[in-house]
């Protein structure tokens, strides 16, 4: 996994509430067996016409938001299917960062584990974010997850909340697999206990 | 001694922890894992690279659902596409390059993954048990801690049998009472979602409790708790009792002999204690919810069907507003039309919220001895596995079904979601007993109106969106 730690980028405003996975990418996408090349087929159905033209009302089809790396977006973003080609989309399409006022629970872990820092702030501060990245949209945002703020230059800087152990992780690009297996003599004995607690979940 | 009074979320959690740190955060074991073709074979090859085996074959188990074509000649070749074959294969491949038990498509045990789990008593109370799927969340009904999850965690559950977590919050939803004629717990479970909303959930643990909850045999329970995630929440749990262990005894992979007495007395003190405190309670009377139905493309988007279709300006809240505006023209619905006005194209029977076997007696108990009507292009009942199939067709059910003017299909994921080839075309409108209405799921630019399998088979009959009481 690819470390996060700061991230200067350009902002773009995607003003829509309950933004599902089926949204984010459609189920014609998920036959692939790889993790990487769903970028094009992010949002694929508010981004393209039927004809594989781009829609023009679409954010990222915009030119000032076409190399954005940071998703502002309404509440509930990711709700839906436990799909991680839907991190995977955003991630290949180059954005690595979305601020929202709330996000979906499994959609908000899988991120973390792509690499990914989803933020959450006050619905005000999403609000505010919206109209800076509307109304002047080549200025970037400055995300600084060690110090945990978001800035604009000298304009406005926000704090944000993040789970400590997340943190760790996104700022070592640490592999969770790797970590767990270090405590491999506490599963030893976990299982040990528990197989005589609870015997019958195990093949004698 | 006085122990503080826990709630089985609670329970549970304490009896999976493995190791917690410092900061709050916890190993937690996982007994069962289900693995399906469209989430796992990053995560083999994930597993494959980095040289690691499946830590507890015993405890995983496979099967292809989400891709797979309904059509009898499925096994056939040129059956399926070129894509959902190569996925197919690969789990095929994958289970048997890492030993894990497969059921495939000429499998009877073959089905939706949430209807085998329970059919084969895989699924059992007190248990951890997670799928990349986020539907995991209706193994819950017996009382198992059952959760959806990505595919970075899916390697990590194959690696180590573990999951990284801090607990959740929890919500306990009690519905006193007794339902009403024609309300079942679709129903109830739609209402719900109305009444807390999709993301209402969200970081909690839902426990549903109260009489009309208890009275529900285990399928009604699992319609529930596998509708929980609509509401944001990753889990549902109903507390295991006579009718769970009922259900189970005698299952292929349920404990047998003293092992079953063993774990019956385990499961038996698998409910919350007396004066266990929640951090959210919701409580609704049963008398006060209709056959529902949903009007909008999120599964909070619900109404009565003696309701009429709701404008933006219904709403206070201005993102709602716009939601609402966008969602009628996708519906193609205009504010103030009855519900009962709705003509709808196709209905679809089946998914992992209403295949199983109880769902099909209720559409057979609707339409026998009547016809479709003649706007609808299709009706099609998906049975949720080979062996409610064969199961429904030993009944009689089939034959009622089939009479009646229904496309009789193999077991999958079917129309739910659109990945195989029971597609919705735009535009065209579905009385749907599955769980998502969301833009394009059932097909791109389709209309999705969820209901229960008893609604939906009104709605073929008559053609429109119908109340079960008056036909």
């Amino acid at each position: 996994m690819e470390k996060f730690d700061k991230l200067s980028a350009i902002a773009a405003p995607l003003r829509m509430i309950n933004v599902d996975t089926d949204i984010i990418i459609p189920k014609q996408f998920l036959k692939t067996v790889k993790r990487t090349g769903l970028g094009v087929n992010a949002f694929n159905d508010i981004r393209y016409n039927e004809d594989g033209s781009e829609k023009t009302d679409f954010v990222l089809n915009k030119d000032a938001y076409r190399d954005a790396g940071i998703l502002i977006t309404g509440e509930n973003f990711g709700c839906g299917s436990s799909r991680e080609h839907a991190p995977w989309a955003i991630l290949d399409m180059g954005i690595r960062c979305l601020i929202a006022p709330s996000f979906a629970d499994i959609f908000y872990n899988n991120s973390f584990k792509n690499g990914i820092l989803p933020i959450q702030l006050p619905q005000e501060q999403v609000d505010q974010l919206m109209d800076e990245a509307e109304t002047n949209p080549e200025a970037p945002l400055e995300i600084d997850l060690e110090n945990q703020t978001i800035k604009r230059g000298n304009k406005f800087s926000f704090d944000f909340d993040i789970d400590p152990f997340r943190k760790h992780c996104l700022l070592n690009g640490l592999d969770d697999i790797g970590l767990t297996l270090e405590k491999k003599a506490h599963i030893a004995d976990f299982e040990n206990n528990d197989k005589q607690k609870r015997s019958w979940l195990y093949k004698s | 001694m006085t122990t503080t009074p826990r709630t089985l979320y609670q329970k549970i959690w304490d009896d999976h922890v493995i190791h917690t740190d410092e900061n709050g955060t916890s190993l937690i074991y996982i007994d069962r894992h289900l693995v399906h073709e469209v989430t796992s074979p990053q995560a083999f090859e994930g597993l494959k690279m980095a040289n690691r085996p499946v830590q507890r074959i015993d405890a995983t188990l496979a099967v292809c659902d989400h891709n797979v074509p309904t059509t009898t000649d499925r096994l056939e070749e040129g059956g399926m596409n070129e894509e959902s074959r190569i996925q197919v294969e690969t789990l095929y491949k994958n289970c048997e390059d890492f030993g894990v038990q497969l059921f495939d498509m000429a499998d009877k045990r073959q089905g939706i993954v949430h209807i085998i789990g329970p059919e084969q008593g895989f699924t059992q109370p007190g248990m951890t048990i997670v799928c990349g799927d986020s539907h995991t969340s209706t193994h819950g009904a017996f009382g198992a801690l059952a959760f959806g999850i990505g595919t970075s965690e899916v390697e990590h559950v194959l690696a180590t049998q573990t999951l990284i977590q801090k607990p959740a919050k929890s919500m306990r939803i009690t519905v006193n009472g007794e339902l009403g004629d024609g309300v079942t717990a679709k129903d109830m479970i739609l209402a719900i979602i109305g009444e807390i909303g999709t993301a209402g959930g969200t970081g909690y643990v839902l426990e549903y409790a109260g009489d009309a909850v208890q009275s529900l045999s285990m399928e009604g329970r699992m319609t529930m708790c596998n509708m929980s995630i609509e509401g944001g929440a990753r889990a549902g749990l109903i507390a295991p009792d006579a009718t769970t262990f009922d259900y189970l005894k005698g299952r292929p992979m349920a404990p047998q002999a003293e092992q079953w007495d063993k774990a019956v007395a385990y499961w038996a003190t698998l409910k919350s204690d007396e004066g266990a405190t929640y951090d959210k309670e919701v409580v609704l009377d049963a008398a006060d919810i209709a056959p529902t139905v949903t009007w909008g493309t999120t599964p909070e988007d619900v109404m009565p069907i003696t309701g009429v279709v709701p404008a933006p300006s219904d709403f206070d809240d201005e993102a709602k507003q716009k939601s609402v505006a966008r969602m009628l023209d996708y519906m193609g619905l205009t504010a103030g039309t009855p519900l009962t006005d709705i003509t709808v194209d196709k209905i679809f029977i089946g998914s992992c919220t209403n295949g199983r076997i109880e769902d099909l007696r209720a559409v057979a108990k609707v339409v026998e001895g009547k016809t479709i009507a003649p706007n609808i292009k299709l009706a099609m009942v998906v049975p949720g596995s080979g062996l409610v199939k064969e199961q429904a067709e030993a009944e009689g059910i089939a034959e009622i079904l089939i009479n009646a003017g229904f496309d009789w299909r193999e077991a999958g994921c079917s129309m739910c979601l659109g990945m195989n080839p029971d597609q919705l075309e735009p535009q065209e409108r579905c009385a749907s007993t599955s769980n998502r209405n969301f833009e394009g799921r059932q097909g791109r630019g389709g209309r999705t109106h969820l209901m229960s399998p008893a609604m939906a088979a009104a709605a073929a009959i008559t053609g429109k969106l119908t109340d079960i009481r008056e036909l």
